[in-house]
C-alpha cells in the first residue's frame, strides 16, 4: 500500500537496507524449508507483492544458481466484499505462465493484515491447479487477523493499531524503498 | 474509473475512457477463459436474465457463458416461447423479469429503443444485445477489442465496413465506437443499403468496394440477409458477390497486414469467399472467443451496486 492522502508519517520502520536484509533472509529460509528449489515457484500478489516476488527469485538464484519461475496474481475477482462495494474495483491480469499442479508455491505479499487478501489468493491459485503445498511470505505482518491464516516467512512483525496504516514503498512502483507507519492527521 | 449509468444501451454516448475501461477489463477476462478451469466466483448469487425476442445463437450463448464463467446464475427467455406471444408488453415483461430477481437483463428486440424503454422501467441493469437497426454495443466492443489485441491500438487505423449498412445495428455501433477511439471509418455497399446522411456519423462513404478497401487496416464484412433481396434492395446474391463480395483479390487491396472480421453468421460465397473467411487474415473465430471476454467485462462492471466505499488498491 502506498502513502495515502491526509495521512501523517508516524515512524519509518524499515529502510532500503532493512528490506534488502529481510528479503535475503527470507530467500535463505525458503531454500532451507523446501530443501532447494526443485518444483518451487513464486507468485506475487498485485501490486506490491509482484516486485517482492521478483526480488526473492533473484536472491534465490544468487544463492542456489537456479531460476525459479515467477508469476503474478490478481485477486480482484476473488474478493469477498464485491457485493458490498459501490464501485467495481479495477481488474488486472493474472500472469501465471506455468502450471502450479504439484508445485511448491510461495505466495508473496507486502503486508499481512486481516488475511482476506490471502484467502482470496488461495482460491485464485487453486483455480489454476493443485499445488503440493502453498506457503506465504509477507514483508510485514501487522496482526489483526480476521481469518485463521498465518505467514511462513515474515520480514518484520509490527504491532499496530487498526487506526494506523502500514505503507510499503518499493522502488519499482514508488521510486524508493521503505516501510512507514502512517496515521490520520 | 467507472461506467456512467446502470445500463449499456449503446456506444453513441460512451466516452473514450469508458470504452477503454471496458476493453482493459476484458483483457484479464480473456485470461480466465483460456484456463482449464474457466470459472471465477466473482458474481456468485447474481442473476442475469437473457430476454431474446429475436433469434440468436452466438450473442445469447456468449452472454450465457460469460455469466456462468463469472458464477452468476443465468436464465434465457425467448420471445417465441414465453408470455410475449400471449400479448405481454415489453414494459410488463421487464417488470416481471425484475420481480423474478434479475440483477441484469440482457435484451434483444426487433425495435430500436426497446432496451432503453426497459432500462427506464426497471432498476435492474439493462444490456442492449441488439435493438432493431439501432445499436449492438457488445458486438462493436468485441470488434474493437479484437482489433486492439491484434494491432495494439485503434488510433489512426482505417476501418472499412462493407455491406448492408442500412439494416445493420453492428455498423452503427462500430462507426460510433471506432470513431470515438480515434480510428477512421469507411462504409461501402449497394446504394440502396447506404442510409442517407450516414456520413454525418463521421464516416466516409465509398461507392466502389475497391476504393473502400484500398489501404484499409481492418475490413469488417457484414452479413447480407436474403430477405433484403425480396425487398428489391439488390438484384441477386451472385450479383452482390460480384459487386461487393470480399475475395482474396479484393482483400489484397487492403494493407498487407489487414484484419478480416465478420459478426457472423457468415454466408460463404456471398459477402465473402470461404477462402478469405478461413484465411490467414481472418479473425472471425477470435471475435467469437473475445465476445465472451468482453461480455464478462461488461457484466462485471455493471454488477456493482453495494454502497460501501472501500479504497481499492
Amino acid at each position: 500500500m502506498g502513502v495515502e492522502k491526509g495521512m501523517r508519517e508516524k515512524a519509518r520502520i524499515m529502510d532500503q537496507q532493512g528490506i534488502g536484509r529481510a528479503l535475503t533472509r527470507i530467500a535463505h529460509e525458503i531454500i532451507e524449508r523446501n530443501k532447494g528449489t526443485d518444483n518451487l515457484v513464486i507468485i506475487g500478489i498485485r501490486r506490491r507483492g509482484v516486485p517482492l516476488a521478483s526480488r526473492l527469485a533473484e536472491r534465490i538464484k544468487e544463492i542456489e544458481g537456479s531460476s525459479v519461475p515467477v508469476g503474478v496474481l490478481d485477486i480482484t475477482l476473488y474478493r469477498d466484499d464485491l457485493s458490498t462495494l459501490s464501485q467495481q474495483p479495477v481488474v488486472h491480469q493474472t500472469e501465471v505462465k506455468f502450471s502450479v499442479q504439484d508445485k511448491k508455491v510461495v505466495l508473496v505479499d507486502d503486508v499481512l493484515y486481516t488475511g482476506r487478501t490471502i484467502r482470496a489468493a488461495l482460491d485464485a491459485i487453486i483455480d489454476l491447479g493443485r499445488p503440493s503445498v502453498i506457503q506465504l511470505a509477507a514483508l510485514v505482518d501487522r496482526g489483526h487477523r480476521e481469518l485463521p491464516i498465518r505467514a511462513d516467512y515474515v520480514g518484520k512483525n509490527v504491532p499496530t493499531s487498526r487506526k494506523e496504516v502500514i505503507a510499503v514503498q518499493l522502488e519499482e512502483i514508488d521510486g524508493e524503498d521503505g516501510v512507514l507507519i502512517l496515521e490520520n492527521g | 474509473m467507472t461506467l456512467q449509468g446502470k445500463d449499456l444501451l449503446g456506444l453513441l454516448h460512451k466516452t473514450e475512457s469508458e470504452i477503454e475501461y471496458i476493453l482493459d477489463t476484458a483483457v484479464p477476462m480473456k485470461e480466465i477463459i483460456s484456463r482449464p478451469l474457466k470459472k471465477v466466483p466473482t458474481l456468485r448469487g447474481r442473476t442475469i436474465v437473457n430476454v431474446f425476442y429475436e433469434p440468436s445463437t452466438r450473442t445469447r450463448t456468449s452472454f450465457e457463458l460469460a455469466a456462468k464463467y463469472l458464477s452468476a446464475d443465468s436464465v434465457n427467455i425467448s420471445g417465441s416461447a414465453s408470455s410475449v406471444v400471449k400479448g405481454e408488453s415489453l414494459v410488463d415483461t421487464a417488470r416481471t423479469v425484475k420481480a423474478l430477481g434479475a440483477d441484469i437483463i440482457v435484451v434483444r428486440h426487433a425495435m430500436a429503443g426497446a432496451a432503453e424503454l426497459m432500462a427506464r422501467t426497471v432498476s435492474a441493469s439493462v444490456i442492449n444485445a441488439g435493438d432493431g437497426a439501432h445499436e449492438h454495443p457488445t458486438q462493436a466492443l468485441l470488434d474493437m477489442f479484437t482489433v486492439r489485441e491484434a494491432k495494439g491500438t485503434l488510433k489512426g487505423l482505417e476501418v472499412a465496413i462493407i455491406g448492408d449498412i442500412t439494416h445493420s445495428r453492428v455498423a452503427r455501433s462500430d462507426i460510433w465506437g471506432f470513431s470515438r477511439m480515434g480510428a477512421r471509418v469507411r462504409v461501402c455497399g449497394p446504394p440502396t443499403m447506404i442510409p442517407h446522411g450516414i456520413d454525418t456519423m463521421g464516416c466516409k462513404i465509398f461507392d466502389k468496394v475497391e476504393d473502400a478497401l484500398e489501404g484499409a487496416d481492418v475490413v469488417i464484412v457484414l452479413r447480407i440477409q436474403n430477405e433484403r433481396q425480396q425487398q428489391g434492395l439488390f438484384p441477386g446474391l451472385r450479383e452482390y458477390a460480384n459487386m461487393y463480395g470480399i475475395n482474396s483479390k479484393r482483400l489484397g487491396l487492403a494493407a498487407p497486414d489487414a484484419l478480416l472480421m465478420h459478426p457472423g453468421p457468415i454466408n460463404r460465397g456471398v459477402e465473402l469467399t470461404g477462402e478469405v473467411a478461413d484465411g490467414q487474415q481472418s479473425l472471425i473465430e477470435t471475435q467469437v472467443t473475445n465476445g465472451v471476454a468482453v461480455r464478462m467485462a461488461i457484466l462485471y462492471l455493471l454488477a456493482g451496486g453495494g454502497d460501501a466505499n472501500v479504497p481499492v488498491d
